[in-house]
């Protein structure tokens, strides 16, 4: 059953076609690869489902709702958290704070709870931290003890995108966008990250939509790989047929030419 | 912990590096000009008649004295570009710096003297000359100034070079001296409180200014004081306290506390009517100042009409209680313990949130300088239709509304010119205000802000409704400040547009930036230095011989505070981060190497 099920989805900034009739799905529990030259419209397709844009034309069903035009916090509200292509982490935040502030949409204390010091305001203070905890708790002893208290921006670059995940993880989501997770990681840490994404799926229950360059990592963790060019799907599959398939390795390398056909 | 990596590596030379001659030219001259710019701006002159020590040292040779040892400081201190240990070439570059700044000042002089330029600059007349010569004759007054600035240019370098102790010990003297006589008034008046009066009539002279001989006193005092003292800075006692066991932060910020209450309920008692007016400004000035913070600080929507909502405040009160409102005269009497006053406060409060969503629903999405420049024209347009004719039938135009009525609590009246009431009156309300900025720092909904602040795009994706949230921040802001316009009107008596200009919103805001934006105690003291020391902008302040000198000293400050501690005086750690992050990485990276050779894992 599809949690996510795009249909002629459109997109155009002024003449460029970001996006020209997309079809796509996701299934529960997959993790889908969207891979495809620069320029192809990843980011731009990742941006629509999460209402950074509002699609031309198409729809968006996520469980069964249309969320396309659908606000980025109502989207997030729904069940779809993201991670973004360069690191927007909050980075003078404290990495515990910044993973405290992903479950605003899953909590509700008001200003007034918070002046009166309620009860429930104080249980879900501590909730709210001790859920941080545990996400963070996800990533090893990475995220942990002294690290909690230090501001976001002094992690290292891999830290910092363990963190974005983290921090799309406390939004409690159904469906995580991960945009380009492993960019900038040496290669121990993409071997890393990548057990990491596939522990998402098997011991979170996560479905996953990963954009990756890195076409080892695409390899180890992909139910499935969808490859767009100049915002066209051209080749879905397994990895293995979409890397032979003769569009994909046109569109990465390039036509062969006449001259060397002849 | 925050030396750069050049600072470790570079080798310790023992050698003084000679003088930097460009150096002390530069500094030697900017002196000149500084002690010439603040003769010709009329400080001088407008300070002569106040005494410091009676009757050698008057605030206004003050004002210029100063000069030559700060820069004779700054010009022997090493930096970037001259490095080297502290030794001989400091006190020489001190003792050059000062008969520089001496010669060039001489120079002024004498052309004042020589060309009659009051026809431009109005403080460059006969006064002034008569004044910086001594009536001695131009030539000997520029031999003394150049052999004067000397010596204090020397006094400079050698602070710089003086032990720490000493340092701290000259500096407290000369503090103490200089602020026990400038706060004459506030002095006396205590006195007068506790019915000790000789003790003031000893302090100061007859004519004003401390007498030789309690200056005397008080400088060897305060010095024993500076023995004490360990010569630690300020910001090195700070990182102490930060480094502290949180359980005896803890303890003793529950003790500074405490003290503080106890401070706020008795001071009143023993202080005079002024200086109790005086608090009440500031204290005024504290709540729109934390209004402003949140918006400002911590949701990082620069507000530049904030005024608005004052005067909205101010405005609904006048027109419920004043019997002179010209159109709707309920004629209310604002006390708190009765439904009339309930009335009106609630009033006020629809008014501020409704004039807060007004405001800030069309401006909401934009952002930055875009947001800023709207703000500002918002601001105005509130001041201007009260202003207007069209309103006048309404709110009275420029007449304004006059015979606003005194507050009252029970049966106990709180009268505008009541200056005791109105303090007591006013911290109720700031500590209100306190109670609640500090509670929702540490809340779903500041934290909210904050991942605004740092990052609109991403606090989206973490599902902040950022609208809903700027908004809140907004109304907020706006209720505090219509509080703050509630107890104006009531303060004041009679409101009028020309007390809503846009100085004010500026000068809020400076109080938040000098103060430290985000940080609560920050805009505490930033008020104080601002409102209590300098004065608002028609408050009188503790220098209130500086009064017409207020707005340039306000620059003077922003300038010199954006250049060296931007921070604020006393930071938000966030913000400190922010503006230290280099620093912080270089700690958290020697943190990291140090963790990691203990634990022996990669």
């Amino acid at each position: 059953m599809p949690v996510l099920e795009i249909t002629n989805l459109r997109k155009n900034f002024g003449g460029v076609k970001a996006l020209d009739g997309l079809d796509f799905h996701v299934d529960k529990g997959e993790i889908v690869s969207v891979i495809g030259p620069n320029g192809a419209g990843k980011t731009s397709f990742f941006n629509i489902i999460t209402g950074y844009f509002s699609p031309d034309e198409g729809h968006i069903l996520f469980n069964d709702v249309n969320i396309a035009g659908h606000q980025p916090h109502e989207i997030t509200e729904l069940g779809i958290a993201r991670t973004f292509q360069n690191v927007r982490l909050f980075p003078n935040m404290t990495v515990l704070e910044n993973v405290m502030v992903a479950q605003h949409c899953r909590t509700t204390t008001g200003i007034f709870g918070t002046l009166l010091n309620t009860p429930a305001f104080r249980r879900e203070e501590r909730e709210i931290e001790e859920r941080a905890k545990e996400v963070l708790a996800f990533f090893g002893k990475r995220l942990r003890g002294y690290r909690w208290d230090q501001p976001a921006f002094v992690l290292s670059y891999a830290n910092k995108r363990r963190l974005e995940i983290a921090r799309a993880m406390a939004t409690m989501p159904e469906l995580i966008l991960l945009d380009e997770p492993t960019a900038g990681m040496n290669p121990m840490e993409t071997a890393e990250l990548t057990d990491l994404i596939r522990q998402l799926r098997d011991d979170r229950g996560y479905t996953v939509i990963l954009i990756e360059h890195e076409m080892r990592v695409v390899r180890d963790v992909s139910d499935r790989v969808v490859v767009l060019d100049h915002g066209v799907k051209i080749a879905e599959g397994d990895y293995k047929t979409v890397s032979h398939d003769p569009n994909v390795i046109e569109a990465y390398l390039g036509r062969p030419s006449e001259a060397h056909n002849a | 912990m925050t030396h750069t990596l050049e600072q470790i590596d570079a080798p310790a030379s023992s050698t003084p590096s000679p003088v930097d001659w460009s150096k002390v030219q530069k500094w030697g001259v900017l002196g000149g000009l500084t002690m010439s710019f603040i003769a010709a701006i009329g400080m001088v002159t407008a300070l002569d008649q106040r005494l410091i020590i009676s009757p050698w040292l008057s605030l206004g040779f003050l004002t210029l004295l100063w000069t030559p040892v700060v820069f004779g400081i700054i010009a022997a201190t090493e930096d970037a570009e001259t490095p080297g240990v502290a030794g001989d070439r400091d006190v020489i570059s001190g003792f050059v710096t000062g008969p520089l700044s001496g010669l060039f000042f001489a120079f002024f002089i004498v052309i004042i003297d020589a060309f009659d330029l009051t026809d431009i600059f109005r403080n460059l007349g006969p006064k002034l000359v008569e004044l910086l010569t001594f009536g001695r004759g131009v030539g000997v007054a520029a031999a003394l100034w150049i052999i004067s600035c000397g010596l204090l240019g020397l006094l400079g370098g050698t602070l710089k070079i003086a032990p720490r102790k000493a340092r701290s010990m000259i500096g407290a003297a000369a503090m103490s001296v200089v602020g026990v006589a400038l706060l004459e008034i506030i002095v006396t008046d205590i006195t007068q409180g506790l019915r000790i009066e000789f003790v003031a009539d000893w302090i100061y002279a007859l004519n004003g200014g401390l007498t030789p001989a309690s200056a005397l006193v008080i400088a060897a005092g305060s010095a024993l004081f500076g023995l004490r003292s360990d010569g630690s800075t300020l910001a090195e006692r700070r990182l102490e306290r930060m480094n502290l066991d949180p359980e005896v932060r803890f303890r003793k910020n529950v003790v500074a506390a405490v003290l503080t209450i106890l401070a706020v309920i008795f001071l009143p008692m023993i202080l005079g009517g002024l200086t109790n007016d005086l608090l009440a400004n500031v204290g005024l000035f504290i709540l729109m100042g934390l209004g402003l913070n949140i918006v400002v600080g911590s949701a990082g929507l620069l507000d530049l009409g904030y005024v608005a909502f004052f005067a909205v405040g101010a405005y609904t009160t006048a027109v419920l209680t004043s019997p002179l409102s010209p159109f709707f005269t309920p004629g209310w009497t604002l006390n708190f313990f009765s439904l009339e006053g309930a009335a009106v406060i609630t009033i006020v409060l629809i008014m501020a949130v409704i004039a807060g969503v007004l405001v800030g629903t069309p401006v909401i999405r934009l952002r930055g300088d875009y947001l800023a420049i709207v703000t500002l024209g918002f601001g105005e347009i509130i001041r201007i239709l009260f202003l207007s004719d069209w309103l006048a039938p309404y709110f009275g135009g420029a007449q304004g509304i006059t015979n606003v009525p005194s507050a009252g609590l029970g049966p106990v009246e709180i009268r505008g010119t009541s200056s005791q009431a109105m303090f007591y009156l006013i911290a109720a309300f700031v500590g209100a205000a306190i109670y609640v900025a500090w509670r929702l720092q540490a809340s779903r909904t500041g934290r909210a802000w904050t991942a605004l602040r740092e990052d609109e795009d991403a606090a989206e994706a973490m599902g902040i409704n950022t609208t809903a949230a700027k908004l809140t921040a907004f109304v907020i802001g706006a209720i505090f400040a219509g509080f703050a316009g509630m107890i104006f009107a009531v303060k004041v008596g009679s409101i009028f547009p020309s007390s809503f200009k846009l100085l004010l919103s500026i000068i809020i805001l400076v109080i938040v930036i000098v103060g430290g934006m985000g940080s609560i105690p920050g805009v505490i003291i930033g008020a104080v230095v601002l409102i209590g020391i300098l004065g608002g902008p028609t408050q009188q302040g503790l220098l209130q011989e500086f009064g017409q000198f207020k707005l340039l000293i306000y620059g003077a400050l922003l300038v010199v505070m954006m250049l060296k501690r931007p921070e604020g005086l006393w930071p938000n750690v966030r913000r400190q981060r922010e503006l230290h992050q280099d620093e912080m990485s270089q700690d958290a990276w020697l943190m990291e190497e140090s963790s990691q050779d203990k634990d022996g894992d990669s």
